[in-house]
């Protein structure tokens, strides 16, 4: 079955754009609390747990992640699987990679900007 | 990086590919959801493969949220790309539908992308958190 309706376009963006501000906001959250492995040792399995549940931008991750879970339900029930995740997951990777230069702060050198464009080529085959 | 890094990093890989694949069986058993009733797409959470799929995404989120707390956002998406790889397998072996020529060259080149990443550092250094790193605000 091959199904890629117009509605579902409107629907992958709103995913996307969700689904980008969870995982950026995610990875300041948990660059700010570091190692999960090293606080473990530290302050044991409820230390860690307790300071990862206790930060606010944790929280403000978790809502942007569940509003695009659902909106990524509703276009799954709409396209197909093999369409749907690779195509909102490499525009998100775009859009994760712009956000991780600029609000981040995260050194992207020439190797992860090659693999940017190699994505969105790929991007390019997968919706034709 | 250190085998048990890797090791959650592939845990990451396959929950993401499988908790999708549970999620997409899941919904198609349901009927249509409009968007005149978007709220019905909260009827499905009782449906068993969407639970599964949850559940899996669930592992998912564990590894991801370690993963991050040692790695760069940068490094950590790339490097689970290849799901998607496994994504078209299960899409066109188990649930039957059709992934074109042009997409599994979408598919190699996104993974190809990727992958090249990982052959680089995992972390920017200096930007934050780490084992001697002052405790922060962790408040917007």
């Amino acid at each position: 079955m091959r199904n890629i309706p117009l509605s579902i376009w409107p629907i992958l963006v709103v995913f996307i754009v969700l689904s980008s501000i969870g995982d950026v906001l995610m990875s300041k959250a948990m660059t700010l609390i570091g190692d999960l492995g090293v606080v473990r040792r530290e302050h044991g399995i409820a230390g860690a747990v307790g300071r990862v549940l206790g930060s606010g931008w944790f929280w403000l991750a978790i809502s942007s992640m569940a509003g695009s879970f659902f909106t990524l339900l509703i276009a799954l029930n709409r396209a197909d699987l093999s369409f749907v995740v690779p195509a909102s997951s490499s525009f998100s990777f775009i859009l994760n990679t712009l956000a991780a230069k600029f609000y981040l702060r995260e050194r992207v050198d020439a190797r992860r900007w090659t693999a940017a464009g190699l994505v969105c080529v790929g991007v390019f085959l997968l919706t034709k | 990086m250190t085998f048990k890094k890797y090791l959650v990093l592939a845990c990451l890989m396959v929950c993401a590919t499988f908790g999708d694949f549970f999620l997409k069986l899941g919904m198609n058993r349901q009927p249509h959801i409009g968007m005149d009733h978007p709220l019905a797409v909260f009827g499905v959470l009782t449906d068993p493969w969407v639970i599964l799929g949850v559940f899996t995404l669930i592992c998912f989120f564990s590894c991801y949220i370690a993963s991050l707390s040692w790695a760069d956002l940068t490094f950590i998406m790339p490097a689970t790309s290849f799901g998607y790889v496994l994504t078209a397998i299960l899409s066109a072996v188990v649930l039957h539908e059709h992934v074109t020529v042009s997409r599994w060259a979408g598919i190699a080149l996104i993974t190809a992308g990727v992958g090249f990443v990982t052959r680089g550092p995992s972390h920017t250094e200096g930007k934050g958190g780490g084992k001697h790193a002052p405790i922060p605000d962790l408040h917007p």
